[in-house]
């Protein structure tokens, strides 16, 4: 047997090692107050002298999110393709770089860096989860980029470098509560997968019900993808609510709603408020087991606005007839067509100048007139109750007679004080 | 020239030649970005090195590692918030803590406060996890697929309770948004490159471990035991005891990896230390060539570094590829692509051996060439075991 004496060789390379790794070290922070406040990592090096302009659009097409974010991903296509017909932003056309998120965070957050640092994007498009969205904030933030989020999230989150183009709690959340409300719901059973939203969101609810008299029969929560609700079903069942919220995610509603028909419950009885059906779930979860049931975001395909017909119009031209928009879809398309605005408004492609010139920018979008708030970075968002028909797609039933001021951390409702501290 | 390379000085020499590639010349021609992106790869090669130790040479399928990784990511990730915290908010209270939770730091954050407690904890929490559980499997003389079985579900479980912790753990969100390293600024191009210099030190630190380990007395037992387990028993060792250190030093291995891997990525999350990581994990290390020294840091890193370039153009296509390329290998090359040369070298040999008199059953001892699976043992001639 040979021992290997290789540890003497070993010694000197691992000290030697040792001391390259150590004087590689780079600034200390001494001062944290200027510390948070030091510009990022050298100047961006976005190219503005050619002819086009790279954008970069990050969505997962693999992973248990694709069947969801690549629809994104069509309709973000739809608008760039449309903004270089029409002449492109500035002059230049938009050369888009994609990047696969595949629904894990931490590739989000490797890809995104890649599409600021190598491919040099001048903005960036997509996210979906919470957690994606999570784990690519601190990237745009360290190298002072642009990040468009086009989904609905629960709200608690305001940054210089993120626009956040879909509902926030008080866009989608609170105008559902305030329907149900008006409509006489007492008592009310929440849903919801076990992750941040839906935490968040009956957080809110719970917040909601206190200060309104509802009373709050239950609240349970299921594994992602779990697919097993016979008892949380029965449990709904025997509450008597008069209504349940749902913020099941994924192929849980496919489970749950299947459950809630089999132990005899129907839309007429006690209807299923869902946050995270769009047009694009329907057909997975089975218009049968879901027809009548209510929905509320900001945007359904039927919506009777030209900006609507022409949007639908040509995303159904150019992907098929058979195709459907949904809410997320159509804050996507928005968020190009926004950021287009914006530096149009600044005459510059440069993050600190679009930031500037962010505030007040408009957008005649398919769900209606949109309006950048500056200081939260978010947009005004005309919340909608709808209806699932018996063609799969949503009617509205509500609609909120004007647009709603995003507010992120319900800084101007007295009862969700206690809510984010 | 092939037995010079084999020998101590090739050895030193390949060490060496390895420690100039990473810490010379890749500081020097890579960008901050494609460094970064190395030094992630190179966590998910220490946690190869202690695959290959626990499952290469001493038989155990470890599908769990991602628990070891999360540990000692989690640890670290606690002990950066909590830096953030004091240094940036005043208040030493992580941001999520106060959207999602209480406003207040549980009581088992506190000890994580402190550095030294922190790096501490990285090696001692995984590997006091691990010599717990070790015992308890191996003393029992639970093995195989029994073994691997219960690895993978206790990853799931692992996974499963973080994502209930919304409150204390960030949930599925995970841990990120980190702005300092033990007070240098993460902002730093700088201090980037440090924490990929770190990486590759650790990492070639965790390679000469494995060397030493594999070349002792120790490691001969450990080839032994995954051989021959009751053979080893009658001869009076104590196989669980064998099993158990090496599944400790895997797991250690694995926490460091983990707690480098937070400041280099900038985020953990649940979706890093479940059961579909801890798979991606094994796979590096079967294609590279599980029972040698390097097999399982090249196959890691280049199944790693494939994966970030191919999976942007072939979104879909790369999981199928990925997981063609490791049924081809598992099927007709157990060994890894690192059996490839002696695979062909025995051919030649047979060759040889056909014409003229058989050679002496004394082979020489090739570090790099790989075992074969004991199952396929009892199929192969008695000269071909070792």
């Amino acid at each position: 047997m040979r021992v290997s004496v290789n540890k003497r060789a070993f010694l000197p390379l691992a000290a030697a090692a040792m001391a390259t790794a150590l004087a590689g070290c780079g600034s200390q922070i001494a001062d944290p107050a200027s510390a948070g406040s030091t510009a990022s990592t050298g100047t961006s090096c976005v190219d503005t002298s050619g002819s086009s302009i790279k954008v970069g659009f990050i969505n997962s097409l693999s992973g248990t999110m694709a069947i969801s974010e690549s629809t994104v991903f069509d309709s973000l296509t739809l608008a760039a393709e449309e903004i270089n017909a029409s002449g492109g932003v500035l002059g230049k056309q938009l050369q888009v770089v994609s990047e696969d998120g595949a629904s894990e965070p931490t590739k989000f957050a490797e890809r995104a860096g890649k599409l600021i640092q190598q491919d040099c994007t001048a903005a960036v498009f997509g996210g979906w989860t919470s957690s994606s969205r999570k784990a690519m904030l601190p990237v745009f933030e360290a190298n002072d980029a642009l990040l468009f989020y086009p989904v609905q999230y629960e709200g608690l989150e305001s940054s210089k470098n993120i626009f956040y183009t879909g509902a926030t709690t008080n866009q989608q959340i609170i105008p559902a509560l305030d329907y149900l409300a008006e409509q006489g719901t007492k008592s009310l059973f929440l849903v919801g997968s076990d992750y941040v939203f839906p935490r968040t969101a009956n957080k809110i609810i719970q917040a909601y019900a206190a200060a309104k008299g509802i009373e709050i029969l239950g609240e349970e929560y299921t594994p992602l993808g779990s697919t097993e609700f016979s008892t949380i079903v029965n449990k709904v069942r025997d509450s008597k609510a008069d209504a349940v919220f749902n913020t099941l995610n994924g192929d849980s509603n496919v489970a749950f709603f299947r459950q809630y028909k089999s132990v005899g419950l129907a839309a007429d009885t006690m209807p299923v408020v869902s946050v995270s059906i769009a047009e694009e779930e329907v057909p997975g979860v089975g218009l049968d087991n879901v027809e009548g049931q209510l929905t509320a975001w900001d945007y359904y395909q039927t919506l009777d606005t030209p900006a609507n017909k022409k949007f639908v119009a040509a995303f159904k031209a150019k992907f098929g007839a058979e195709r459907v928009t949904s809410d997320p879809m159509e804050a996507a398309y928005t968020s190009l067509y926004l950021w287009k605005a914006m530096v149009e408004k600044a005459g510059s492609f440069d993050v600190d100048k679009v930031q500037t010139a962010a505030d007040g920018v408009t957008f005649e979008a398919p769900e209606g007139l949109v309006t950048v708030n500056g200081e939260n970075n978010h947009i005004t968002k005309t919340p909608r109750i709808g209806k699932i028909n018996s063609e799969g797609l949503i009617d509205t039933v509500w609609s909120s007679p004007e647009a709603v001021e995003p507010d992120p951390f319900l800084a101007t409702y007295d009862w969700a004080k206690d809510l984010a501290k | 020239m092939r037995g010079l390379l084999r020998g101590r000085l090739g050895t030193a020499a390949g060490f060496a030649l390895g420690t100039v590639l990473l810490l010379g010349v890749a500081p020097a021609v890579l960008p901050v970005f494609s460094l970064g992106l190395l030094g992630k790869f190179l966590c998910f090669a220490i946690v190869a090195v202690g695959i290959g130790l626990a499952w290469g040479r001493g038989g155990m399928l470890t599908l769990g590692q991602g628990v070891f990784f999360g540990l000692g990511a989690y640890v670290m990730a606690m002990h950066m918030k909590l830096a953030d915290a004091s240094l940036f908010g005043g208040s030493g209270v992580p941001d999520f803590m106060s959207l999602y939770g209480s406003g207040e730091v549980p009581g088992w954050w506190e000890p994580f406060r402190s550095p030294a407690v922190t790096l501490l904890a990285v090696v001692l929490i995984p590997g006091l996890v691990a010599l717990v559980l070790g015992l308890a499997i191996f003393k029992r003389r639970v093995k195989g697929a029994y073994f691997a079985i219960l690895s993978q579900a206790l990853a799931a479980a692992f996974a499963v309770f973080l994502i209930g912790q919304q409150a204390t753990t960030g949930g599925s969100n995970g841990l990120s948004g980190f702005r300092s390293f033990f007070g240098f600024d993460l902002k730093d191009p700088n201090n980037k490159v440090m924490l990929y210099l770190i990486a590759a030190v650790v990492l070639l630190l965790s390679i000469a471990l494995a060397r030493q380990l594999m070349h002792s007395r120790f490691g001969e037992l450990l080839v032994a035991v995954r051989d021959q387990e009751e053979r080893v028993r009658f001869l009076g060792y104590d196989p669980a005891t064998i099993k158990t250190v090496t599944y400790v030093v895997a797991a250690v291995l694995a926490g460091i990896a983990g707690a480098l891997f937070v400041p280099l990525v900038g985020i953990i999350s649940p979706a890093d230390v479940g059961v579909i990581p801890s798979i991606a994990f094994l796979i590096g290390v079967a294609i590279g060539g599980r029972a040698t020294l390097l097999g399982p840091v090249l196959g890691a890193v280049g199944v790693a570094a494939a994966q970030s370039a191919l999976s942007s153009t072939f979104p879909s296509f790369w999981v199928y590829f990925q997981g063609l390329l490791f049924v081809l290998v598992i099927g007709f090359m157990p060994g890894g692509l690192a059996s490839l040369p002696a695979l062909l070298g025995r051919r030649r040999r047979l060759r040889t051996a056909a014409s003229t008199p058989a050679v002496p059953a004394t082979r020489v001892r090739t570090p790099l060439a790989a075992p074969p699976e004991p199952e396929q043992n009892a199929t192969m001639p008695e000269e071909a075991r070792r």
